[in-house]
């Protein structure tokens, strides 16, 4: 049952940092500002590292000499460097706190965009809940990389290097000491990182996974309690979640064991130095004041160091972020440009010449879905289109509007091929109803004004819904300006139905597409709709999928769609009489050629 | 959002928001009594108790290891210079050994307490993700049809995230806070009297920091949730309804529409981050303050004499992490902030009681009586209203004699579908009682009632996985031959062999695209599979063309036979193999007879059948 989502593109073991290298085109705009954030961190966690030294010149020098004013001065000057560190802090968050923001927010804004301009076909591949994803936790994770691990990565060394230098200058010997555990713990985080991006990719796939699981046991609520079926349900569900327990306790073990190695190594260092430094002041070979400036030295250092280990966990997991959104920004939107017209027979309405498509996932070998389709629908007329159930009927529908394009052949409106015209005109010709009827969250009347222009209004509204038999909507608790969709009232599959109707025929368009446009209807209400629609049929030109000899009486003339082309154009009762294939689908009588 | 909520006319389903003005699933949580999240979170961590024990002792003597450096220090200057200066290398040696095994626990202890905890956190989750789950999967369709189920997955997924924020980082941090500060404070104490009272008075202008910081951040973060929640949903609905999205050119609109939203939470966003700026400079500056204050008078004692070197090196050594975990105690309000209000969905989702409870003591069907496998069904007295009080279905008696078939028609909203759910069990009735065989339903055990009633739905949902175990949910231990067996008697065997992989094609996957009506067959294989006394078909072909249909019935008039069936269609070529036909309308069973007899009077259906044999020119 597992659906973890195959990726587009290649994720050859491309590095972290290359990945997160793609995110500067997004930093750019604020990079001022975040230089600058990160050179005041720098600063401020260096004057942390000059009170030590303030320290040692107050313990070697007033304090020994018993000097009152010295002390007074001492403590006066980490009174300043103490303000100073807080307002620096406070700075650099300032600085970068509305600018992160708005890196996340465009970065968002960029997905929705990109998007709603993806083929449809995308969208087929990809869950919704896996889009979501990389537009909410994965930007979070984003702008917590440029906020802190990004930022501390370099303080940090910095903070580390200067440390290091103020202990070396201190006291030589003292500072190697210090010094030595460094390599093997750069060696055990390079390790780490290593281990702990894979395992944190795994644990991401399986909460995937999970989602699904949990959404489709949603949505597939009746099926389930229908049969029983919820006890299996949440075995499978159990099963998920323990494998995701397992992958998480394997990444917290990697980070128990960095995180130890982290603590440990250094501790023993400054152990170490403490007793050799103990020595030597005991010789006089150095003076308590740098003892002290220097153990304080090393315990400032103490959470630059320790914090590595969960900055580069947190810089993987962002730079798994990163990838999972480029996969969606790297797919390759609808193109915008226009063809240039090809040559062909001309014509008014709308015409099909030798269409073919197949879906471009399709696996290879298989047959095309669509295999030379010829149809000419003249102006004004409505065409029935009749197939066997998966026949390709609502694949034809879907290229007029170029959700999907034709693998070969072309599609002329009017005489103009459609990939010679903009989409937005294109669409703005072509209205369609298709056969899962969504209704977003918006008013009834934005619902269905969202088929036409912006100035239209309300003598519009009235003409499609009274078209659509869709009445009920003014027996809504606010009329028309009710709320609908997920965040509203839900209506049912048959008043969904009536509305994506309604929002079809609102604008009058050239050409109308529906997809079985009746088939959650009673058949009072479908008599009632079939008789308002033939006023609206009148004026368009039509291509209908229709399932019914009702919905087929609709249109002037049927084509039958067999075999991925068009068999056989004609009027109902010449085809019931010379189309065997026909008959049977449309009277169920059987079919003398099987 | 203005959704709203009175009974909208001609609904079909009991399930339709019908409630009262201010009805509580208008708003993202439901109510949950007082103290029920306490209860939860205490629910969940009781059967940790022992290893929640363990891993609190484990931090504190991890704490313990990392807090004693800085004594070793004063011990260092204070004692072992001296006695080496002796030739006494008994303390420096005692210094060494006890900074080694410092060093030692705390990085072992580190990693044990992480394991620990991790199991702790991972096993909690796993009890919550569960307990969701099932609960969800308990609670009856009514409820599901209420409580969206974007609100559901958010529960199960978001939610849970934050409580694992909570319990990953946050706690830890916590408990890391309150021990290093008691710690410090009493090595403070212990090494001076006056440096530790100070040291513990700095942290009363911290706790009124702090407070008004949670105070503030509460308000922000809520802002933010919500924010954040808009710009959610307005993109889950962009996405899953992508093709009216383009077909209607509504993209530049919707990018205008999700810029209002982005740009409100990109502004509460920076809001939450300059609020917690804020908290991080106020907390440094006190502390910083306090830092200096207390060197500048323990300075001055060792000045005077009256303090040791050593005690005020390891004071200030003490000092700097005293403070230290400051900026993440804010990081922790932030955690803990969101982990509560997520809870506090959660538990108010778990508060919801089952409306169709499963049995305390089930009853068995009795053993069937003839070879035929149909049971009788009995609507005994049996009323149904919403909760809130709309009547759909009148008081009524109805038999259904073991092995008939009945086709139940009338308009839209004439209570069809709520019967054909009152007999699935998907409902309670308000009053009265439906029989199977002369047990109650709600005296039966989920297994043993779908042996009883299998209920086909218009809305032919598909799991992803293969076909084959699409189908076998019906069954799951059906062998593929039963699988096939059932797809051939249905018709759907054709379409399901030329898929790339056959029985094992995914349906989510490369290829696996299926039509409406295909995936109608399959619902319908999956309803033969079950082989169930009483079969009800919900409108389960209405996207199915004529041969289908005419396929479906044929396949029907053998698998119904002898088995109870409930058919309810607009389409009335199903009537043709009824036995009886119950017409309805307005919640009430208005005419009720063979099929010929009704055709042949001049009652509604007869006026129905004419106008179906009309649409079918």
């Amino acid at each position: 049952m597992a659906t973890t989502q195959e990726t587009p593109g290649s994720r050859t073991d491309r590095s972290a940092v290359r990945t997160l290298l793609r995110l500067w085109p997004y930093v750019r705009p604020v990079r001022a500002r975040w230089f600058t954030a990160a050179a005041v961190a720098v600063v401020a966690s260096c004057l942390a590292l000059v009170i030590p030294l303030v320290l040692k010149w107050m313990v070697d020098g007033p304090i020994t000499d018993r000097d009152p004013a010295g002390v007074w001065l001492g403590a006066l000057f980490l009174f300043l460097l103490g303000i100073g560190e807080a307002l620096l802090f406070g700075l650099r968050r300032w600085l970068v706190a509305r600018p992160l923001a708005g890196v996340e927010a465009s970065m968002r804004a960029e997905l929705y965009r990109h998007l709603q301009r993806l083929p449809v076909a995308f969208h087929d591949r990809w869950a919704s809940g896996q889009l979501l994803s990389r537009g909410t936790t994965d930007l979070m994770l984003v702008r917590m990389f440029l906020a802190f691990p990004l930022t501390f990565l370099l303080v940090n060394s910095v903070t580390i290097l200067v440390g290091v230098v103020i202990m070396l200058v201190q006291d030589v010997a003292l500072g190697l000491v210090i010094l030595v555990p460094a390599v093997p713990v750069m060696v055990m985080c390079v390790v780490f990182e290593k281990r702990y991006a894979l395992v944190a990719r795994r644990a991401q796939d399986q909460v995937g996974d999970l989602t699904t699981l949990v959404e489709e046991s949603v949505l597939g609520i009746r099926i389930i309690k229908g049969f029983g079926r919820h006890r299996s349900q949440a075995r499978a569900f159990r099963e998920m979640a323990r494998t995701l327990r397992g992958t998480e306790l394997h990444k917290a073990r990697l980070l128990a064991t960095i995180w130890a190695v982290i603590i440990t190594l250094p501790e023993l260092a400054i152990g170490a130095a403490l007793v050799l430094g103990t020595v030597r002041v005991a010789d006089g070979d150095l003076s308590a004041g740098t003892l002290v400036a220097f153990l304080s030295t090393a315990l400032a250092l103490r959470w630059p160091v320790d914090s590595i280990g969960f900055l580069l966990a947190m810089s993987q997991e962002a730079a798994t972020a990163t990838e999972r959104y480029f996969e969606v920004m790297d797919a390759v939107p609808e193109d915008r440009e226009v063809a240039k017209a090809q040559e062909g027979e001309a014509g008014r309405g709308l015409r099909f010449e030798g269409v073919r498509f197949r879906y471009p996932d399709a696996p290879e070998g298989s047959p095309p879905v669509l295999d030379g389709v010829d149809l000419h629908i003249r102006p004004g007329e409505s065409m029935a289109l009749v197939g066997a159930t998966g026949s390709g009927k609502t694949t034809l529908t879907a290229l007029v509007p170029r959700l999907y394009e034709p693998t070969s052949g072309r599609i002329t409106l009017d005489g103009r091929d459609i990939t010679a015209m903009p989409r937005e005109e294109l669409r703005a010709l072509v209205a369609v109803a298709f056969e899962e009827p969504t209704l977003f969250s918006a008013s009834v009347a934005d619902n269905v004004l969202m088929g036409t222009a912006a100035e239209a209004g309300e003598p519009q509204l009235e003409r499609a819904l009274s078209v659509a038999q869709a009445g009920f909507a003014h027996d809504l608790p606010q009329g028309t300006a009710t709320q609908v969709g997920e965040q509203g009232l839900s209506l049912s599959g048959g008043q969904r139905q009536r509305l994506a109707l309604a929002r079809a025929v609102v604008g009058r368009p050239r050409f109308l597409v529906l997809d079985d446009p009746l088939s959650a209807l009673d058949v009072h209400t479908e008599a009632l709709v079939e008789a308002a629609l033939r006023d609206v049929l009148a004026e368009t030109t039509a291509l209908i999928v229709a399932h019914r000899p009702s919905t087929v009486l609709l249109a002037d003339r049927v084509a039958l769609l067999s075999g991925g082309r068009v068999a056989a154009v004609g009027t109902h009762h010449e085809l019931l009489r010379d189309n065997a294939e026909y008959a049977h689908l449309m009277a169920g009588t059987e079919e003398a050629a099987r | 959002m203005t959704a709203t909520t009175a009974t909208p006319p001609g609904t079909d389903r009991p399930g339709e928001r019908t409630g009262a003005p201010d009805d509580p699933f208008d708003h993202d949580a439901l109510p949950s009594p007082p103290g029920a999240t306490a209860a939860l979170l205490r629910s969940l961590l009781a059967p940790m108790k022992a290893r929640v024990v363990v891993t609190t002792l484990l931090l504190l003597l991890q704490q313990a290891a990392v807090q004693a450096g800085p004594l070793l220090v004063a011990y260092a200057i204070d004692s072992a210079v001296p006695a080496f200066r002796r030739d006494d290398l008994g303390p420096l040696i005692a210094v060494a050994a006890g900074y080694l095994l410092c060093a030692a626990a705390s990085g072992g202890l580190q990693y044990a307490f992480f394991r620990t905890s991790a199991q702790v956190n991972q096993d909690v989750l796993l009890d919550l993700r569960g307990r969701i789950f099932r609960h969800a999967q308990a609670l009856s369709v009514d409820f599901h049809e209420r409580y969206t189920s974007g609100r559901l997955i958010s529960r199960s997924t978001t939610d849970v995230e934050s409580l694992r924020e909570l319990l990953d980082e946050g706690l830890q941090e916590l408990v890391t806070v309150i021990l290093s500060f008691v710690y410090i404070s009493a090595m403070l104490l212990w090494l001076d009297l006056g440096l530790g009272a100070v040291a513990v008075a700095s942290l009363v202008p911290l706790y009124l920091l702090v407070r008004s910081y949670r105070r503030r951040a509460a308000r922000v973060y809520t802002q933010r949730s919500t924010a954040i929640a808009a710009v959610i949903v307005k993109f889950v609905e962009t996405m899953n309804g992508i093709r009216p999205v383009r077909a209607f050119r509504r993209e530049s609109a919707n990018d205008a529409d999700f810029r209002v939203l982005n740009h409100r939470h990109e502004r509460t966003n920076g809001d939450a981050l300059l609020e917690m700026a804020r908290y991080v400079v106020g907390s440094r500056l006190v502390a910083n303050t306090a830092v200096a204050g207390m060197v500048l008078w323990g300075a001055y004692r060792v000045a005077g004499g009256t303090l040791a070197l050593g005690v005020l090196a390891a004071a200030v050594l003490y000092l700097r992490r005293l403070y230290d975990p400051i900026d993440r105690l804010g990081m922790f309000l932030n955690s803990y902030q969101s982990a509560a209000a997520s809870l506090e969905k959660i538990a108010g989702l778990l508060a919801q009681t089952p409306s169709v409870p499963e049995p305390a003591t089930p009853r068995e069907l009795p053993a069937l009586a003839g070879e035929h496998p149909g049971r009788e069904v009995v609507f005994d007295g049996v009323r149904f209203a919403y909760r809130t009080g709309g009547e759909v279905l009148p008081r009524f008696d109805l038999t259904l004699p073991a092995g008939q078939t009945v086709a139940v028609v009338g308009s839209t909203g004439a209570g069809k579908s709520t019967l054909a759910m009152l007999l699935a069990r998907f409902y309670d009735p308000s009053e009265g009682r439906v029989l199977l065989d002369g047990v109650d339903l709600r005296d039966l055990a989920a297994p043993e009632l779908r042996r009883g009633v299998v209920m086909v739905t218009q809305e032919a949902f598909l799991f992803s996985g293969t076909v084959a175990e699409n189908i076998a949910i019906g069954r799951p231990e059906a062998s593929r031959e039963e699988i096939e067996r059932a797809a051939k008697a249905i018709g759907a065997h054709d379409f399901i062999a030329a898929l790339p992989d056959g029985y094992d094609t995914d349906v989510r996957k490369r290829g696996g695209r299926i039509s409406a009506g295909q995936r109608q067959l399959v619902a319908f294989a999956r309803a033969l599979l079950a082989d169930p006394a009483v079969l009800i078909l919900d409108e389960a072909t209405s996207s199915l063309d004529i041969p289908g249909e005419r396929a479906v019935q044929r396949a029907m008039a053998t698998v119904l036979r002898g088995r109870t069936a409930v058919v309810i269609a607009h389409r009335l070529s199903t009537v043709e193999i009824a036995d009886r036909v119950l017409v309805m309308e307005h919640g009430r069973i208005v005419e009720d007879g063979a099929p010929a007899g009704l055709v042949a009077g001049t009652g509604r259906f007869a006026d129905l059948h004419r106008a179906w044999r009309d649409s079918l020119a």
